[in-house]
């Protein structure tokens, strides 16, 4: 499992690339794995602010509709608009071309609070 | 050993061809059927029909001879599983055997053949039917009344979900939230949410049960009700449900039965007395209608007391007064109609008589058998796959192909589709969400026992092959008429029409 060491990690499997004053969210290797081949991804639109734990779209698989979670809280301020016609992108690079949204943090810090790549790799071996 | 009402190897599967399309077969001009001239008076259609009404065009159908169609419906379904076929363990489904007596009653004229515009006093015998069934409904469930309006199970629960709305907004305390549980069928959100409700979820503790600390953290005085399915979608009973409904009740709010796995309890215990308030039933499951296919279903409600205003109507009922028997009757406070004219009546009717058929001491037995079938493969299974939650099940049995996955690259989807070439239908896959590649079986209370075990047979043969040739698995099924399909594919690149297939080219 495929777990990079500069991101940071939710316990609901989103990673968060800090990048100036933005972050980059996208589902983890983890989580695309346990999904199964996604076919569909709703994004939320430009502009939502959304609190930490608030629900930024759905992610479909052939086996299960699930909810994206905002890994902290903030203003979207970009989407992965690739995804609506390529959503298999999410399988095949999670962590790049599958990137999902761009949020500005209301809180900066908030980052921080989140799993780093050792606790997220042991919240999954468990 | 042989498996007499089961294993379906020898199925009529007519040949490898592809079979064309009735658009394909079609031949301008041809018809199946044509009325003898004569007879009718020769109006133009303009006369008929206003042209602000009309098309433009004709619409594009095709046009097969009877006997071309007759072959081509035919081959379709030589080429089907079925439940009349073989062993159809689609847990959550309960793909059980349809007892023909109940499709002779739904085909006799008087029941058949009546219109639902019907004068009441015409169809006493019908009125008398489907009163019938709603007091054995509400016996068998410990409730007061029921509608039987509802066209499947998700219709029950929609239905269900606005008579909890309509309680809570006559007793003048509007709430925002339904409770369900993270194990739950995905229609209880997707109803939840469509009732005007928000949903919270509850977790399922290490036993697969509600978490009653995690269900005490989120009850409040804005929580409408909650919504539960036992035994739930792991096959295991709640067996906290008698504080789980007095928690419940404390905040003011309402119990919802999912009736989905209500066929593993008939005649054992009802949801009444368990303390639900609103009860649905998915007749086309409990009761063996047919619903492979999409239907159609039946999806009653029956509710407690102080519901009983708010039913759908009208409702089928004795009369009190009057020359007739039965009548109609349109409850006090109403929320209205949830299907044209009376439900699918002819399900209904199956219904019945599935009930009558097998009497009170029979519907114990379906239930006691349905039970005594799952744990029979359970354990007989169980040095083969890991059971997710290794206790006493219900009338279904959830495994876990996590192991196979991690060791040998093969899915609980590939185990599936493997079982097909051994001639059965396949397990639900990937259901519940709780479980990592869960196969979910529900054998039903027809099965025989060699069936049961050229079942487990099979499933062991389709395990040892996923060690053995992991390749053989993944590329299943091979022995049906057509192969793996790319589910992925079919999903991202949504085909809906004919007209927008890709070509062979493209």
């Amino acid at each position: 499992m495929n777990v990079p060491d500069e991101l940071r990690y939710s316990t609901d499997h989103e990673w968060v690339r800090a990048d100036g004053d933005r972050v980059r969210v996208g589902i983890t290797d983890y989580a695309q794995d346990a999904l199964g081949d996604v076919v569909y991804v709703s994004l939320p639109e430009v502009g939502t602010t959304v609190e930490a734990g608030g629900v930024l779209g759905e992610v479909e698989s052939t086996k299960s509709v699930s909810e994206i979670y905002a890994p902290v809280g903030g203003e979207v301020v970009a989407v992965n608009t690739d995804l609506g016609s390529s959503p298999e992108r999410v399988n095949d690079d999670p962590y790049g071309a599958g990137w999902y949204c761009e949020l500005v943090p209301t809180d900066p810090a908030a980052v921080d609070a989140l799993l780093d790549a050792a606790g997220y790799e042991a919240l999954t071996a468990s | 050993m042989s498996a007499p009402g089961g294993r379906a190897t020898s199925a009529p599967l007519v040949g490898r061809e592809e079979e064309p399309t009735l658009f394909e077969l079609s031949r301008p001009g041809r018809r199946a059927w044509s009325f003898r001239t004569g007879g009718f008076p020769d109006r133009s259609v303009d006369d008929l029909v206003p042209p602000v009404h009309r098309r433009a065009h004709p619409v594009d159908l095709p046009e097969v001879s009877e006997r071309d169609l007759v072959a081509h419906v035919t081959r379709l379904s030589a080429r089907q599983f079925s439940v009349d076929l073989g062993a159809y363990p689609l847990g959550s489904c309960t793909m059980k055997y349809n007892p023909k007596v109940c499709d002779a009653v739904a085909a006799l004229p008087g029941l058949a053949g009546v219109h639902p515009a019907a004068p009441a006093s015409t169809v006493q015998g019908w009125l008398a039917l489907l009163v019938e069934l709603e007091e054995a409904l509400c016996a068998i469930t410990g409730m007061a009344a029921a509608t039987l309006q509802p066209a499947a199970g998700a219709a029950g629960e929609l239905t269900g979900l606005l008579l909890m709305r309509a309680w809570h907004a006559a007793a003048g305390r509007p709430r925002s939230k339904v409770i369900i549980p993270d194990s739950a069928h995905g229609t209880n959100p997707a109803s939840v949410t469509l009732g005007g409700y928000e949903v919270v979820t509850v977790s399922s503790d290490e036993r697969g049960c509600v978490d009653m600390d995690a269900l005490h953290r989120v009850l409040d005085e804005d929580v409408a009700g909650i919504m539960l399915t036992n035994p739930n979608t792991l096959g295991l009973f709640e067996e906290d449900i008698a504080r789980i409904a007095t928690a419940v009740h404390d905040v003011g709010g309402l119990l919802y039965y999912d009736g989905a796995n209500l066929n593993a309890i008939l005649g054992v215990v009802r949801p009444g007395d368990m303390g639900f308030d609103i009860v649905h039933m998915n007749l086309h499951k409990t009761f063996a209608t047919p619903h492979g296919g999409g239907g159609p279903g039946a999806g009653p409600v029956a509710v407690a007391e102080r519901l009983v205003p708010f039913l759908p109507g009208p409702r089928p009922v004795r009369t009190v007064d009057g020359p007739l028997g039965y009548g109609w009757h349109t409850p006090a406070r109403s929320i209205g109609r949830v299907h044209s004219w009376h439900g699918n009546a002819l399900v209904l009717a199956r219904a019945l008589a599935y009930i009558r058929v097998n009497g009170a001491d029979g519907l114990r037995r379906v239930a006691e058998a349905a039970v005594l079938n799952a744990n029979w493969l359970r354990r007989r299974l169980a040095g083969t796959l890991d059971v997710a939650y290794d206790r006493t099940c219900m009338h279904e049995v959830v495994f876990s192909a996590q192991r196979l996955r991690r060791d040998h690259g093969v899915r609980a989807l590939d185990v599936g589709k493997r079982l097909l070439d051994h001639g059965f239908h396949a397990p639900t896959v990937a259901f519940p969400l709780v479980v990592e590649e869960a196969l979910m079986v529900e054998p039903t209370e027809t099965e025989s026992p060699e069936t049961l075990e050229a079942l487990a047979a099979a499933i062991e043969a389709v395990v040892a092959e996923a060690a053995s040739h992991p390749a053989s698995v993944t590329a299943a099924p091979t022995a049906t008429p057509v192969g793996r399909v790319d589910e992925a594919r079919a999903a991202r690149r949504l085909v809906a029409t004919f007209d927008a297939r890709p070509t062979p080219e493209g």
